[in-house]
């Protein structure tokens, strides 16, 4: 191998990824998959422990940077973009991830979601959605669909679900990725790409809660299910899914992006996907094409383009002006509306 | 300014009370201020109170919409703003309307009669125009019609009448500084440059100002001009500063002397955001500067930032401490650096955004959730926030904790004369980053605890993201003092509740002890007076002129409301009469009759407005004289 990822010229394995925390989630939680890709591609791409961070809510998911050998806050809850930002603004050196819930992202901290995707602030925004919340022991979430018989709504949930992914593009988010925590690859390849994205990267990963929400996605992440429910996302490639590649999404005569049987529209006729499109909405269409985890639901990356980079933004303008006004004297500075002096 | 030698005589007075009144739309802030800095080249002592509406137009005409600036300046030391103006300047009925009670008798009334038409008469709730009845008989009314005469100033200007008018503040800043025999030239140069890139307003503002001060040369309507002749200051440089610019440049001071880049996290807010204004310009200073969503994210970028090794800052006014508690406490509990300045106004609520209170004392002390106890320092005057923002920074860095800094509405807005300090004989602020690993583990394997402590000051070791070797967690989760490993030992929990209350303790000792004002001695006087914040001048004032009267009052006052300074006790001690006045409902006074079982008495005031001194005196002799 001439090729080695290293870390300060080391090469590091999951191992060195990993804190010496006991992992603390309920056995058969999604989590601890989403924890071993997080690890083995840190290690895979060679990334510096010291200069990663994990910034993370309140929530079972937020429990991860314990377990991360990295430097790491486990803050408030919906809090971590609004931490996030002000340190990828301050430190633009740092890689800085954050994990997140559904409840702790899109309920109690859905403000702070949102404008950090606005300002494109480079952070890695992961959320972990199982529909439920899960440290509070099962109540139902920003996520939950309707009619969700949960603690707090035992006669089945009226409140309309946000689709995260939906609401990241609404947000002006400049790459928008969805996962799940069935297949190991598939995530670790949309986080690397996150990782290596300049601005406000957000991946949705859909995670098993087996003990509030059991298969709440098992539907379309199921092994046997996978093939013909799961329409992957190849920037480039024709929109295609099934067994034998037997699906497909195509635009219908309504303008309205739709699912078809290739035999019948004909290849030619299938959606390329461009993850690149500078305006948004097809990869809005992509993203309503399931009404919920149990139809065909596209994975893998919505979108992904440029803009400029937040913190990098700010540190260029207070570069600008130390280049054309010279470093700042404090002396001056308490002159400089005026002064008289007194001998 | 005239070929005209003046025919006035020119009388000499020690100190004079100016207050200009007119519509928000008047620019009355903006006279205000340029005679200030007019005034402060005599050099006059100086301190000012500006006085406007939440609204940025209220009602036109109406006393809801009255806007003032109150100058005090004086050819000796003085500390408030004063209690009752001189000279009112009134730009239409409503200003007279809603100012005139607080005039001293037979002072001078200085009217735009043009303003005074019969719709402007019944907005301001008029029956009758006071100018044309005995309803100022008591007065010296000088009827100018300022707004014809600013027209007529800019006749041939080019600029067209409607846009003319709104330059008759200038005509009365010029008559005014004709009046108390202010220069003319930082006004007219200033002018030149603000409006360098708009001939009509520049010329319009030039010639309105020039014609009133050309208008009391020549208009034979005033005896005599005065004038205030130069105070004497200490020698060295000045320059007059608000209390939010001192308290912005005093942040960016102490991010020199801690050579930590500063970072403010920050949502607009009355009267907080001229702090945001001020810090957003100073780039070249390395300052980075966030507008947030919301007060909330103000202070967790502000925690963040301070995360990554910044001198982080969040500034706010009363609603903004309410949404930022959590973040504090958790800044509490991984003990990081942050200082949060709460620039007081009248709540609760809403409340009333311009006006000042010191009502939030006891919500910085004591409200958060569990246990989280932060050090408060206040501010006591404009300058002073200087001094305050460089003290709340050195105690946040040196023991890793957020601190309150108090400020308020008056402070934030008032200005005065501040002898400018030498940066460079500042102590510096070590923030004494680890950089090697502070705990070697039973395998001899090296790595570090963040949560070891230096034994006197009970600050934790603290190293910043980037450094190899030092990775670490920190979090909302108790954790096991040294390690900071997640621990929900309960022994482990009273120790930490413990620690992180001792810090308090270890600042006690470290602050300086406070000073007792007192002629006759340590306990010597019948009264003793506490003062806090912005309530230090009033207090002052009235101290001393209870002692003119040949009474005995002391006086202490506290910069820092947590921990107090440790001698407070013992002083409090010696007085059998302690009287606290606050712009509140006797907060410090609940705070110390709790701390030190004394009988401290409330003096309360919360009208959105600064104590007088004349109330101050009158409480005190009150006091004595009931003995």
């Amino acid at each position: 191998m001439t090729d080695v990822a290293t870390e300060n010229g080391k090469v590091t394995s999951r191992k060195d990824w990993a804190s010496d925390q006991e992992v603390r989630w309920c056995p058969g939680c999604g989590d601890f998959t989403i924890l071993a890709a997080m690890q083995t591609l840190l290690a895979d791409i060679g990334a510096r422990r010291e200069s990663t961070v994990f910034v993370s809510g309140i929530g079972c998911s937020s429990r991860f940077p314990y377990y991360m050998n990295t430097y790491g806050i486990h803050s408030i809850h919906g809090r971590a973009p609004a931490i996030a930002s002000g340190l990828a603004i301050a430190r633009p050196d740092l890689d800085v991830w954050v994990i997140t819930g559904d409840g702790d992202a899109l309920s109690i901290g859905g403000n702070h979601f949102i404008h950090a995707m606005r300002r494109n602030i480079n952070l890695n925004i992961v959320l972990f959605n199982n529909q439920i919340y899960g440290l509070t022991k099962g109540q139902y979430s920003p996520t939950s669909e309707v009619g969700s018989v949960t603690k707090s709504t035992p006669y089945g949930s009226i409140d309309a679900p946000f689709n995260p992914v939906s609401l990241a593009l609404g947000a002006e988010a400049t790459y928008v990725a969805r996962s799940h925590d069935m297949d190991r690859n598939h995530m670790m390849e949309v986080l690397r790409r996150a990782h290596d994205h300049r601005g406000t990267s957000f991946v949705e990963i859909y995670q098993n809660c087996n003990v509030y929400n059991d298969g709440a996605f098992s539907d379309i992440t199921g092994k046997d299910r996978r093939a013909d429910y799961l329409i992957p996302l190849v920037h480039g490639q024709a929109t295609r899914y099934g067994k034998e590649g037997e699906y497909g999404v195509a635009r219908g005569e309504d303008g309205h992006l739709r699912l078809v049987r290739v035999d019948e529209v004909g290849e030619d006729a299938l959606l390329i996907h461009d993850e690149s499109l500078e305006n948004p909405s097809q990869a809005f269409e992509l993203s309503r094409l399931a009404r919920g985890p149990h139809e065909p639901t596209p994975i893998g990356v919505f979108r992904s383009v440029e803009r400029p980079e937040y913190g990098s933004e700010v540190a260029r303008q207070v570069a600008d002006i130390e280049g054309k006004k010279g470093i700042g004297d404090i002396a001056t500075l308490l002159k400089s509306s005026g002064t008289w002096s007194v001998n | 300014m005239t070929d005209i030698t003046t025919q006035h005589s020119v009388k000499e007075l020690d100190q004079v009370v100016v207050r200009f009144a007119g519509d928000s739309g008047d620019g009355m802030q903006l006279a205000g201020n340029r005679f200030t800095v007019a005034t402060s080249l005599i050099p006059n002592d100086i301190a000012t109170l500006p006085d406007f509406p939440a609204e940025i137009r209220a009602p036109a005409g109406t006393p809801a919409g009255v806007s003032s600036f109150q100058i005090h300046f004086s050819d000796h030391d003085i500390l408030t703003p004063g209690d009752k103006p001189d000279v009112l300047v009134a730009m239409n009925p409503a200003a007279l309307k809603v100012h005139l009670s607080s005039l001293v008798p037979g002072g001078v009334i200085l009217a735009n009669v043009d303003a005074f038409d019969e719709r402007s008469l019944s907005k301001a709730g008029y029956s009758s125009n006071p100018l044309e009845d005995d309803e100022l008989s008591s007065y010296r009314v000088y009827k100018v019609p300022m707004t014809k005469l600013t027209l007529e100033a800019c006749k041939d200007a080019g600029v067209k009448p409607r846009d003319a008018e709104r330059s008759k503040n200038f005509f009365a800043l010029g008559l005014v500084s004709w009046m108390y025999t202010r220069p003319v030239e930082p006004t007219i140069d200033w002018i030149q440059k603000r409006f360098a890139s708009n001939e009509l307003v520049r010329e319009a503002n030039l010639r309105s100002f020039k014609a009133g001060y050309n208008f009391g040369e020549t208009a034979e309507l005033f005896e005599s001009q005065y004038e205030v002749p130069a105070a004497s200051f200490r020698e060295g440089t000045y320059t007059s500063v608000t209390g939010n610019t001192a308290l912005a440049w005093g942040l960016v001071a102490a991010s020199r002397l801690a050579k930590m880049p500063l970072f403010l996290g920050s949502y607009p807010i009355t009267p907080a955001s001229d702090v945001l204004h001020e810090l957003a310009k100073l780039k070249e200073f390395g300052v980075k500067t966030f507008q947030a969503e919301d007060e909330i994210a103000g202070a967790g970028s502000a925690l963040g930032a301070a995360f990554g090794g910044s001198l982080a800052v969040t500034t706010t006014s009363g609603p903004g401490i309410d949404l930022k508690a959590e973040t504090i406490g958790l800044a509490a509990h991984l003990e990081l650096p942050l200082v949060i300045v709460d620039i007081q106004r009248v709540g609760p609520s809403t409340g009333i955004p311009t006006k000042t209170e010191q009502s939030d004392l006891l919500a910085v002390v004591y409200g958060r959730h569990g246990e989280s106890p932060v050090p408060v320092v206040a501010a006591m005057s404009p300058s002073n926030a200087f001094e305050a923002a460089i003290e709340a920074c050195r105690m946040a860095v040196k023991y890793r904790t957020p601190v309150y800094l108090l400020s308020d509405g008056y402070i934030a807005n008032s200005s005065e004369p501040w002898l400018l300090p030498d940066i460079s004989n500042m102590e510096p602020i070590d923030p004494n980053f680890l950089e090697e690993p502070n705990h070697v583990d039973d395998e001899g394997k090296s790595s570090y605890w963040p949560y070891i402590r230096d034994p006197e000051t009970f600050a934790r070791q603290w190293a910043l993201p980037g450094t190899p070797g030092l990775e670490h967690r920190v979090g909302g989760l108790e954790h096991q003092d040294g390690s900071g490993s997640v621990s929900y030992d309960p022994l482990n929990h009273e120790r930490m509740v413990q620690l992180r209350q001792a810090k308090l303790e270890a600042i006690s000792r470290d602050i300086p002890q406070v000073e007792v004002n007192d002629p006759d001695g340590l306990g010597g006087a019948d009264v003793l007076l506490v003062s806090w914040g912005s309530t230090y001048s009033a207090v002052m004032a009235g101290v001393k002129r209870v002692r003119a009267r040949g009474m005995k009052a002391a006086m202490v006052h506290l910069v820092h409301l947590n921990p107090f300074p440790s001698n407070l006790g013992d002083v409090l001690g010696h007085y059998r009469k302690i009287v606290v006045p606050e712009i509140n409902s006797g907060q410090l006074c609940t705070m110390l009759r709790a701390a030190y079982l004394v009988d401290a008495q409330s003096l309360s005031k919360v009208q959105g407005l600064p104590f007088k001194t004349a109330e101050i005196e009158a409480a005190i002799m009150d006091v004595i004289d009931n003995d």
